[in-house]
């Protein structure tokens, strides 16, 4: 009974940890809008009240299907005004689930960690790497 | 919020994934070291993959070539798992079931490169993850530390505890983090006594390798890593429970009281 325990932990675990990596919605890649307002503005606080966020993005985002050792994984995001509020494990691995029970519990998990104050999590598993892997290129596909 | 820019990029190496979180603004020095670090840990990967028959470490194993005849990475990592391996007293080892793998030294110490790469272009505030183990410079803005969760492998998604500070190193060995098993060299078996151990100090190389280290040592590990000068350790034991070294606290740990499977 252990086992199993442990390695759906760590499956949404990766999906966990995949959120660390962009979770500001701040643009990855420098834009163009970023230049003004990472000066000291003149007036101020005023455009601080509007958030980092030059657009909100909305939709669902497949990612990459990732080899693990043990197995392909991929999943899907949906994403409502650049707020995670969906993940689909459109490929999982079948020895580690994620059980039908596990999905929900993941995409709770994930939720929880965008609002979550950490940059990174140490203690990955080599298959929850390729979740990460996914979700992070579905995260580079929505540009969020 | 910060409004600093920030750079992001994640590789898949070494049969895990490495993340690079860059919270400098963004200069082509930086953006250009990044690109070197992640070409370089190919070649890391290259050179050191027992997986691959030809590689430098596997050709290395089988008599075919010296230490001499190898790219000079191979002769530093070899150096530093024989110091590892003295400081811990035979529990690290570069040949784990008694053939040469040095894979319990080459993450940490790849990924520490990775970091001094970036630090080298002008990168002052910088993560790095090599598969979960953290090298982390400067902080995540100004003013502010970097914050490291640690995995609860009781319950998902959870993270155990949390290590937040400045210049950073943070590497967890455990049951669930490798592909392979750790083995105890004195008996050749897996260890049984933790899922996992934490070790939190400045520098992954010697953190990462520490850590392998201490979870073959499982209980004993509490006064060893105590014992270590500027480390730390943070442990859930098969049984259910945690437990931490003195300084874990003054080091930036704090301890989520649902931790780990018991109460």
């Amino acid at each position: 009974m252990k086992r199993p325990v442990l390695v759906t932990a760590t499956t949404v675990l990766g999906l966990f940890l995949v959120l660390y990596a962009k979770p500001h919605q701040e643009p990855d890649r420098p834009a163009p809008a970023a230049a003004p307002s990472s000066r000291p503005s003149a007036d101020g606080s005023a455009d601080t009240s509007t958030g980092a966020s030059p657009d909100a993005v909305s939709g669902r985002f497949t990612g990459d299907v990732v080899e693990t050792r043990r197995g392909p994984v991929q999943v899907r995001i949906t994403l409502a005004k650049s707020r995670l509020t969906e993940v689909d494990v459109l490929e999982g691995v079948h020895d580690e689930g994620p059980s039908a029970g596990a999905v929900p519990q993941l995409t709770q998990r994930a939720l929880d960690a965008q609002s979550a104050d950490i940059d990174a999590v140490s203690g990955a598993t080599y298959t929850s790497q390729g979740y990460i892997s996914s979700l992070q290129s579905a995260l580079d596909r929505a540009d969020v | 919020m910060s409004e600093r820019h920030r750079l992001c990029h994640t590789e898949e190496v070494m049969g895990t994934v490495f993340s690079f979180d860059i919270r400098d603004p963004a200069t082509s020095a930086i953006e250009s070291a990044l690109g070197d670090a992640v070409c370089w840990l190919h070649r890391v990967d290259a050179i050191f993959s027992t997986y691959r028959p030809g590689s430098q470490i596997s050709r290395l194993a089988r008599g075919e070539l010296t230490v001499a005849e190898c790219d000079a990475e191979v002769a530093e990592v070899l150096r530093l798992c024989r110091g590892a391996g003295h400081r811990s007293g035979g529990a690290f080892t570069a040949s784990p079931g008694g053939r040469l793998d040095p894979s319990g030294m080459v993450k940490g110490w790849a990924t520490e490169r990775a970091s001094r790469m970036l630090y080298a272009a002008g990168s002052r505030h910088h993560l790095v993850n090599g598969g979960g183990d953290i090298q982390a410079r400067g902080g995540s803005a100004p003013g502010r530390p970097w914050r490291c969760g640690i995995a609860d492998p009781w319950r998902g998604g959870e993270v155990a505890a949390v290590v937040s500070g400045r210049d950073l190193a943070v590497a967890t060995s455990g049951t669930a983090e490798r592909g392979h098993h750790i083995l105890d060299p004195a008996t050749g078996a897996p260890p049984t006594a933790l899922v996992s151990i934490t070790l939190v100090g400045r520098h992954l190389t010697e953190v990462d390798a520490l850590a392998t280290a201490a979870f073959v040592k499982g209980e004993r590990a509490r006064d060893w890593v105590a014992s270590l000068p500027g480390v730390e350790a943070f442990a859930l034991t098969a049984d259910g429970r945690t437990w931490w070294t003195p300084g874990f606290a003054a080091l930036g740990g704090t301890v989520n009281d649902r931790a780990g499977a018991a109460r």
